[in-house]
């Protein structure tokens, strides 16, 4: 057993939380930089430099990537043979995220109540999922979600006839309808199978993939390459003004399902898809 | 590019065309949800509003803080579609542009037409590049509401598109027509 100082937790989130606001992770960057190159559309080449122009700007401190510097989304992969000290876990991660709202020139975007709506005032509570490992390390990732993309999800449970096109079709259909609303080009995450919640938090966890990555099943790559293909080909563009960058990126996550369901959930980020990692 | 000031007139508004790319020069107030929500309770209890919206612009905008030696933080458009409920009663008080993202309703746009107003789109995701361009910012009005106050902002020749022009026309539309055309004749 490793015992682990919560405080050590606080001060990971504190950093990860800072780092991913200000640094466009490297493989989006690199896919930026591509999709800029490959683009036709002159004035969708022209958004895309903006967008470049941007994260480097954001890299010298000052200026966080968006004012929308998102929900703290933490995700732990917790060694079942840590022994957490000093504290409890969450109220660790949310002091994590309380001061990085305060030092890192974070906008508080969190109300205590959906309907009520009183801004909490230091962008807490972290939205934490926790899983337990095997062994002795704790692997933190944050991964701050902004929601002008999140509102533009989607999950509907299909029907097992309603097989790969149907899984397509929900997709496309999804894309197609959020339009210009979140930020395009986007990074599309697709959870399928699992029930309910699972199906949104695959879909959630695909957006943590390495941007051009590709699924090791060649089935479900395939899918991938389809979908960007497809989601390319609609004509939105950077901002939906038009061209060919309209995704980024698609990422697949699936799991075991019911022999009744074919679950289908889609989360939709902008192309400020930031997610920093460390491990304890 | 097209230069425009502020106070942003009828006949200046007018002009614009859906496409056009402009740059804008003078002041801004942000307003987004919870902001829009109070102005139109003001509204309501007929009582003044804190700014004059006549021949005004509102950018849909919550900024981050500033950082020591800045006038304000990141701060780009936010999707507008959550302001359309509250949109029509501030045109009918003179309102004549509005900078955000995304989407209008149906009902917006008639009542843009109706009251010769512009729809401009600030390029979402540049937070970083807007909030270094802003000259001054103060909050004039709901400071309670933290990142949601309204501001009045100073900019100088800040770069936007039309995204919907006094006729109803919508880039939205026109951008990824023209772009497939093109791609198939191509």
């Amino acid at each position: 057993m490793r015992e682990l100082p919560v405080s050590e937790l606080t001060a990971a989130v504190r950093r990860l939380c800072i780092e991913a606001n200000y640094q466009l992770p490297p493989d989006v960057t690199a896919r930026l930089q591509h999709c800029r190159d490959a683009e036709p559309w002159p004035p969708a080449r022209d958004i895309l430099d903006e967008l470049l122009q941007n994260a480097a700007v954001a890299a010298e401190g000052e200026y966080p990537l968006c004012q929308d510097t998102g929900l703290a989304c933490v995700f732990l992969k917790l060694g079942q043979d840590v022994h957490l000290t000093g504290g409890d876990l969450a109220t660790a991660v949310d002091e994590g995220v309380r001061q990085a709202c305060r030092d890192g020139g974070l906008r508080a975007s969190a109300v205590r109540d959906p309907l009520q709506r009183q801004n909490t005032g230091d962008n807490t509570p972290a939205l934490l999922t926790v899983e337990l490992v095997p062994g002795d390390r704790c692997e933190v990732t944050v991964a701050p979600k902004g929601f002008g993309s999140e509102n533009m999800s989607a999950l509907k449970m299909l029907r097992p006839s309603d097989g790969k096109e149907g899984l397509l079709a929900f997709v496309l259909d999804t894309v197609r309808a959020a339009g210009p609303n979140p930020c395009p080009p986007i990074v599309v995450g697709v959870g399928v199978g699992g029930s309910f919640d699972k199906a949104a938090l695959l879909a959630k966890k695909a957006l943590l993939r390495p941007l051009g990555s590709a699924h090791p099943d060649p089935l479900w790559a395939e899918i991938e390459t389809t979908l960007l293909q497809r989601i390319n080909a609609l004509g939105i563009g950077p901002q939906g003004f038009g061209g060919k960058t309209s995704a980024l990126s698609v990422a697949v996550e699936t799991m075991p399902t019911h022999i009744t369901a074919l679950p289908v959930a889609v989360n939709i980020s902008c192309h400020v898809t930031r997610h920093a990692a460390a491990i304890l | 590019m097209i230069e425009i000031t502020t106070p942003f007139t009828q006949q200046r508004a007018d002009a614009l065309h859906a496409g056009d790319q402009v740059l804008l020069t003078g002041t801004l107030y942000t307003a987004r949800d919870a902001a829009h929500a109070r102005l139109c309770e003001a509204l309501n209890r007929g009582e003044a509003l804190p700014f004059d919206l006549q021949d005004a612009i509102i950018y849909y905008v919550g900024p981050t803080p500033p950082k020591p030696g800045n006038v304000i933080g990141s701060a780009g458009p936010t999707t507008s579609y959550r302001m359309d409920a509250y949109t029509p009663p501030l045109l009918a008080q003179g309102l004549r542009g509005m900078v955000g993202k995304g989407l209008r309703g149906s009902a917006v746009v008639e009542a843009m037409q109706a009251a010769h107003a512009v729809y401009f789109g600030a390029i979402g995701g540049t937070g970083a590049l807007i909030g270094r361009s802003i000259k001054t910012a103060e909050v004039i009005a709901y400071g309670d509401l933290g990142p949601e106050a309204v501001r009045r902002l100073t900019v100088e020749k800040l770069p936007l598109t039309v995204v919907i022009d006094t006729q109803g026309n919508n880039l939205y539309e026109l951008g990824p027509q023209r772009y497939l055309a093109q791609q198939q004749e191509g």
